[in-house]
């Protein structure tokens, strides 16, 4: 997200679902769309079967790669390289739009400079795809416009995320594909709410509406909003506060709906921070294995119990509405942690409804301002929505970039922090599949979605499950320099020779015991997509 | 787009060119019967039962597959019409189970009830799962059928009960293809298609192979567009009809799918993706249709506040909860105190703990799992 941030001015999806399949070209980069996303994908097929070219580039051949114009295998961790030697052939065979460039971007000439470095030699040997595929897919996406980019957590989640992100908004501007329909730069947000978590400020440096901390102006509305002495000092990421607590400094943890030990990097120091931790408050819809650690355990009402809003990738907000009276003696998030509140005597959460929650939230967060429980009845908004006669914005960038001009970042090739070696020959890359979801503590209970997929498997191809000595079904065991975990061998060809592939879902065969805690240095995010293993017969 | 004008039965109906007949009846208010047709899907022209008289032009075309021109003159029920429509359903009826749908008592009867005309309980709408949403019921009402005078070859399949959620009954089959197609041409996966030839024609796997040994992808959407109850939800399957329904916001992935939930009694009946929307159009996936009633409803859901003493749960209230948790909270230093929030929550859910992480202990020490 810092990534669109930094050279578009804001970070998210620039387009809308809507209008996916009027594309006349789809790169999907770090997305395995029809299992994380299947109803895009569909979407994607649909712009398919009007005759748009799909480029697909993944390590794994993934279902989108039959629906595919081309596909480019590249080693995971390589996504700069690839898409610099994109922008470099489209630059050296003159595709570029420079009408755009001159009139509505910047910095284009140190961009231009960096790109020496990615002669298509080079970014051969680093990402392992043929030059001519790679000439072959930059003119595709230069040549077929309107052409939109999707991205998800396989370009974010490295130590180099953020210069990926940057990247596929170099090739987007570069080509002059922003600001106009069925166009753009789209991350593909993992949960249901990640959008609207964000947009409502659960993060450490901004407030509601991405807000800096920082701003003194901003700190002062909120502080006469509130009545009450705020910080401008911004606070602690997740991983962060994992590590506070482990070595002593954090005492007290309040979490609200979150599995941390299955969705951090290096589970087993997750729950070790957690276990030291002098008091642990949590509060979800199940016993979740933190849960499990908490001295107090609050029982939360599910979705299908409370009002709300949800706001999803597109920045669409819709509404989630009270279908059955709360299961038992528990209650909607919100209404517990007022009543926490209250209970310390912190001024400020009398709300009655999520409805007046809403009315606070559009009275200080300017994207926000001008929905209503009572617009929402027609249909969710996208934001910006400023007003309430403002019809909601389905595509960003229009004609002026949100920070004004699109600024082009000049960026070179980083290897990922942990490269297989000697001891741990492989590449280990994690992801999502279709019949589960994030750390499982909802569908792992569906016994349908468990009788068709009840366990942990480990993609790996042909030739090193030979030279292993594994057959497809084997029970093996996968270690890292951080832990191992047990899981059957899926000796198939979807996965590339020298990279094994885990899902995330299972808390008996957690994959990120496995995965490597290294943070983009930016956005903080943990690099899921590469570490290094080894496997041998359980 | 220009418009075009056209009369359907007397009545002139204005509408944009590349509507079909059907399409421009129906903006009109004009019921045309069908059952192959379906709005997400292409036109078919398979069940024969929207055929329409138009002046100056051959035969009897099908509405579904006509485009509307300028000036056309439709009549959509002529007795002639009525009369052909009637040997055809006869056709379909002759393979289907049919003493309910040609009995003048059906919406009387109860599925307790004994038939006076001793109609086998396999054989009865009364115990069919789609009884009173079921289209072909509606269509016979429509035309008007008391009796079947052709020879009834029922097939008498066993019930497909092999995969988790949805029952396959072939002996309800009509062979609309509604199914195949939505696999085929809004899915892109196409795991069905009709199998065999002539009268053994059924939709099904290729060689007959499981779902699970098949491309299927769970998704549901040839159950939602199947007229008769061949398709069904298995954990519905002996609920009747809902009590009301509520437009609500999937909470899986951040594609953000509009679904209908189904409610009876206090409980989640059904989960239907919404079609008129901007979002998902109608689809959904294999978590959103299926794994979602099953989690609200799951015995293991936290229903009591619950306070660890001596590394144990004990049940607590309320109020014992928030008492213990204020004052502990208070005693700590602020800055030794952080705060997760959770993109699985609401966007007030976030707004409240933001401002409570904020307000209560003046710092910024709250993040959610976004990166994960």
């Amino acid at each position: 997200m810092a990534g669109l941030v930094t050279t578009f001015g804001s970070g998210a999806m620039t387009n809308s679902i809507r209008d996916i399949s009027d594309a006349a070209c789809i790169l999907a980069i770090g997305t395995n769309t029809t299992e994380a996303h299947p109803v895009i994908a569909l979407e994607m097929k649909k712009a398919v079967g009007k005759g748009a070219k799909l480029i697909v580039a993944n390590t794994r051949e993934i279902d989108l790669v039959k629906d595919a114009t081309i596909w480019l295998r590249h080693r995971p961790g390589t996504d700069v390289a690839l898409l610099m030697g994109m922008a470099r052939v489209i630059m050296d065979e003159g595709l570029a739009d420079t009408d755009f460039i001159e009139e509505r971007c910047e910095n284009f000439d140190e961009f231009k400079k960096s790109l020496k470095a990615f002669d298509l030699a080079t970014v051969e040997r680093i990402t392992g795809v043929p030059a001519k595929k790679i000439t072959e897919a930059a003119f595709i996406y230069a040549t077929n416009s309107p052409a939109a980019i999707f991205y998800a957590m396989g370009i974010t989640q490295h130590t180099h995320g953020t210069d990926n992100v940057i990247a596929t908004a170099n090739l987007a501007m570069l080509t002059g594909n922003m600001g106009k329909p069925a166009a753009g730069v789209n991350p593909l947000r993992g949960q249901n709410n990640v959008q609207g978590a964000c947009d409502l400020g659960a993060l450490p440096n901004v407030y509601p509406g991405y807000q800096s901390v920082a701003d003194d102006a901003i700190r002062d509305k909120f502080e006469r909003a509130w009545d009450a002495t705020l910080s401008n000092k911004p606070g602690l990421t997740v991983t962060e506060m994992f590590d506070g607590a482990y070595n002593g400094s954090i005492k007290a943890m309040y979490i609200m709906g979150e599995n941390p030990p299955l969705s951090e990097p290096d589970a087993n120091h997750a729950i070790e921070a957690l276990k030291k931790l002098d008091f642990l408050v949590v509060q979800d819809i199940f016993m979740s294995e933190t849960a499990e650690l908490a001295d107090v355990v609050l029982p939360a009402a599910s979705f299908a119990e409370r009002d709300g809003t949800f706001t999803n990738t597109e920045r669409r907000v819709q509404r989630v509405r009270k279908a059955l009276e709360p299961v038992g003696d528990s209650r909607p998030d919100w209404l517990i942690t007022c009543q926490i509140a209250q209970k310390m005597g912190i001024k400020g959460f009398d709300f009655d409804s999520p409805s007046e929650i809403m009315e606070e939230i559009a009275s200080l967060t300017p994207a926000y301002g001008g929905i209503t429980y009572e617009r929402l009845e027609e249909g969710g908004l996208q934001w910006p929505c400023p007003t309430t006669d403002h019809p909601g914005t389905p595509i960003l960038h229009v004609g002026i970039f949100s920070r004004g001009k699109g600024h082009f970042v000049p960026l070179e090739y980083k290897p990922s922090a942990e490269l297989p070696d000697k001891e741990y020959p492989l590449l280990l890359t994690t992801g999502r599949n279709l019949f589960h979801w994030h750390s499982g503590t909802m569908t792992r209970r569906v016994s349908g979605l468990n009788n068709l997929l009840g366990e942990a498997w480990v993609d790996i191809s042909p030739s090193d499950a030979e030279k292993l000595g594994i057959a497809h079904g084997d029970r093996v065991k996968i270690t890292s320099r951080r832990g191992s975990v047990t899981a059957r061998a899926n000796v198939t060809e979807v996965s590339d020779k020298g990279v094994v592939y885990m899902n995330m879902h299972f808390a008996e065969s957690a994959a990120n015991v496995l995965t490597n805690p290294a943070l983009d240095p930016v956005a903080k995010i943990p690099e899921f997509k590469v570490s290094a293993v080894k496997i041998a017969k359980a | 787009m220009g418009e075009i004008t056209l009369t359907i039965d007397g009545q002139e109906i204005e509408v944009d060119t590349g509507v079909t007949v059907l399409g421009a009846a129906q903006q009109a208010g004009i019921y045309i019967p069908t059952l192959c047709y379906h709005p997400d899907l292409t036109p078919y022209g398979a069940c024969r039962l929207c055929l329409v008289e138009i002046e100056n032009m051959r035969g009897l075309p099908a509405s579904c597959a006509t485009p509307a021109t300028n000036g056309m003159v439709v009549r959509t029920k002529t007795p002639q019409l009525q009369e052909f429509r009637r040997g055809v359903l006869e056709l379909m009826l002759s393979e289907h189970p049919h003493p309910c749908l040609t009995c003048w008592r059906r919406e009387r009867c109860g599925p307790f009830d004994i038939c006076l005309r001793s109609v086998d309980i396999t054989q009865r709408c009364v115990t069919c799962p789609k009884n009173g949403t079921c289209e072909l019921q509606e269509v016979v009402d429509y035309i008007g059928i008391e009796n079947v005078e052709l020879p009834s070859t029922l097939r008498g399949l066993p019930i497909d009960r092999e995969n988790p959620f949805f029952e396959r009954d072939y002996n309800l089959c009509i062979l609309c293809g509604r199914c195949v197609r939505v696999c085929q041409e809004v899915r892109g996966v196409g795991a069905i298609a009709f199998t065999s030839r002539g009268s053994e024609t059924l939709p099904g796997t290729a060689f007959g192979h499981a779902l699970r040994d098949s491309d299927c992808r769970y998704c549901g959407a040839c159950v939602d567009v199947c007229p008769t109850g061949a398709l069904i939800e298995r954990r519905r399957k002996y609920e009747g009809l809902p009590d009301t329904r509520v437009t609500t916001t999937c909470p899986y992935c951040g594609v953000g799918c509009q679904l209908e939930l189904e409610l009876k009694d206090g409980h989640i009946m059904e989960v239907l993706p919404l079609r008129d929307n901007d979002v998902n159009h109608g689809q959904a996936c294999v978590k959103g249709r299926f794994g979602i009633t099953e989690v609200v409803h799951h015995p293991d859901r936290l229903t009591t506040p619950l306070i660890k003493k001596n590394g144990k749960f004990e049940g607590a209230t309320w109020d014992e909860a928030l008492e213990l948790i204020a004052s502990k909270l208070s005693g700590f230093k602020k800055n030794e105190v952080v705060v997760i929030s959770s993109a699985k929550c609401t966007n007030e859910d976030n707004y409240v703990v933001q401002k409570f992480t904020r307000t209560g202990f003046g710092h910024n020490n709250v993040d959610h799992c976004a990166r994960l």
